[in-house]
């Protein structure tokens, strides 16, 4: 498969300026002025996956995947269904050990990394899921200052008020926090989980299939607020997508995965021009191609 | 043909001895991380508080009927057994000796179990197919520390009361019975019932309903925790919840018997 594919796009260097350094913790702030705290400069590479490997018993489904997010950009992950975008994702987040390969972050191997690291290491990222994952037992604010309140052992008073900016931010007034999320549409949930994934300013967001199961009006809501929260965060975004229109709207860098490998990437606004055969059936969502579902004919 | 058929036995023997080691080794390291996070801080006791309602308060009623027709049946057996060979007398202390030291924590545990123990399972099973629990993770939470130990430590501090409720309930349920319609002189009912309860039986049951709760939120945790494949994933957890807490229940009390009792 590999062989019949173009050789991969070097990705150019990235075209946002990289952000100011992020504000030193409140530990640090906290610190004597006379010992001020030194920050390493840090790479412009902020996630790098090399040669990772997942199987599930027989089932291979990472072979050898390696993809560079630059810090500051935002990336996204297109390809068919069960091809490892998800698990490719949730290795990064810890949830899954890959078998094989290492995974960098902010410089860091985190693969075998201790349960109490990989906690801090999350307080810095921030993830919206595909069907929203809301806590039901909790109201929307709630499940918005959950990272806050938990994570960063906020008073409620203080993240309640912080929920409820961040609702607004994602379009939602005061009186949703007040709801429990099975009052909510599914557009609304996605804007909560949303607001949740940026609730406390992290460095890195993901965002799994942020579209898929809305109307093309809210999903293109969605994508507008994706850009506009990632910019005013400064965050790294990772984005898993079959959604072509929402790859084109919320992409700095695109890359395609098929079977386990990221088979091209490049900037988002060549994948038109990518000269992969893949990449082109897949954006112009034809049956016809190289990639061949595993569908029984009758 | 016949070697292959023999040889087709022993693998699916092996296949089950497998498995089921898998699954013991499963058990045995959700427990020890279950067991190292109710005891780890940061402890969570507003959601301790609050599972301690819905494990121990919202069960009462079903506990509390149970042994109070447990009761009332034990009565009404020993003193049909005991009229055979003039042993009426000894119904009161029976009744609370059989309702103290088995059938209370029995009982209480089974109850709870079916109720308890789906519900966790159920609970903890939507949260997994539903990806809440992996949010959790990306939220820098713990989910052994934020679902699995407040349900534990509530259980294994809600069944003690709730037996220690259903002891109380279950020898009235005897004492109802035996003054209401087998004609027992009701303070001569409640003389013979105190003399001769001793501690330790009310004691033994307490310890083991302790471990009862244990294995209750435990079994409900585990199956929830580990469920996968949408609503039939969540229902087969559900099953297993109560299938195996019912089991260890009854499995853990003659153990625990015997620890308590032949020495």
């Amino acid at each position: 498969m590999n062989s019949e594919a173009p050789p991969r796009k070097i990705p150019p260097p990235p075209r946002k300026p990289l952000p100011p350094p992020a504000p030193a913790p409140k530990a640090a702030e906290a610190a004597p002025a006379a010992q001020p705290v030194v920050e390493a400069p840090r790479s412009p590479i902020h996630i790098n996956l090399t040669d990772v490997h997942k199987s599930f018993g027989p089932k291979h489904v990472l072979n050898g995947l390696s993809l560079e997010v630059p810090r500051g950009q935002s990336v996204v992950i297109i390809g068919g269904s069960g091809t490892g975008k998800s698990v490719t994702l949730k290795c990064i987040l810890g949830i899954l050990t890959p078998d094989q390969g290492s995974i960098l972050v902010d410089d860091k191997e985190i693969i075998g990394q201790s349960a109490r690291d990989r906690e801090a290491m999350l307080r810095h990222f921030g993830m919206l899921f595909q069907g929203a994952a809301l806590f039901d037992s909790l109201s929307v604010w709630e499940n918005v200052a959950f990272g806050l309140i938990q994570g960063r052992k906020m008073p409620r008073g203080e993240a309640k008020e912080i929920a409820i900016a961040k609702l607004a931010q994602v379009g939602l007034g005061p009186e949703v926090g007040e709801l429990s999320p099975a009052e909510l549409s599914g557009g609304m949930q996605k804007r909560v989980g949303l607001a949740r994934a940026i609730a406390s300013d992290p460095d890195v967001i993901f965002f799994d299939e942020p579209t898929t199961g809305l109307d093309p009006i809210m999903a293109d809501v969605i994508n507008d607020l994706i850009v506009k929260c990632v910019k005013e965060v400064g965050a790294t975004a990772v984005s898993i997508t079959h959604d072509m229109a929402s790859a084109r709207k919320i992409a700095d860098k695109i890359a395609m995965i098929y079977k386990g490998e990221i088979i091209w990437e490049g900037p988002a606004d060549t994948v038109d021009d990518s000269g992969n055969e893949y990449v082109q059936q897949f954006i112009n969502g034809s049956a016809d191609g190289p990639i061949q579902m595993e569908v029984l004919k009758p | 043909m016949d070697s292959l058929a023999r040889l087709n036995i022993f693998a699916t023997i092996g296949r089950f001895v497998l498995a089921l080691c898998t699954e013991v080794g499963r058990i045995a390291i959700f427990t020890k991380n279950s067991v190292w996070h109710c005891f780890a801080p940061p402890i969570y006791l507003r959601l301790i508080v609050h599972q301690m309602i819905r494990i121990g308060y919202n069960s009462l009623p079903v506990v509390g009927l149970t042994a109070f027709f447990t009761g009332g049946v034990l009565a009404l057996q020993i003193y049909i057994g005991g009229t055979r060979f003039n042993a009426e007398s000894l119904v009161a202390s029976i009744v609370a000796l059989g309702i103290t030291r088995e059938l209370g924590p029995v009982l209480a545990g089974l109850m709870v179990a079916g109720r308890v123990s789906a519900a966790i399972a159920a609970e903890l099973g939507t949260m997994r197919v539903t990806e809440q629990i992996d949010a959790l993770v990306t939220l820098s939470t713990n989910p052994f520390k934020y679902l699995v130990a407040p349900r534990i430590i509530a259980a294994v501090l809600c069944l003690p009361m709730l037996v220690a409720i259903a002891d109380t309930i279950g020898i009235m349920g005897g004492w109802v019975v035996g003054t209401k319609s087998l004609g027992f002189n009701s303070a001569v009912y409640i003389k013979n019932t105190v003399d001769f309860l001793e501690f330790s039986d009310i004691f033994s049951g307490l310890v083991k309903s302790a471990v009862f709760g244990f294995i209750i939120a435990l079994m409900g945790c585990y199956h929830g925790y580990n469920s996968a494949g949408g609503a039939q994933g969540v229902g087969k957890a559900t099953t297993n919840a109560v299938v195996s807490a019912s089991i260890l229940i009854l499995a853990a009390n003659y153990v625990l018997t015997s620890l308590l009792f032949t020495s």
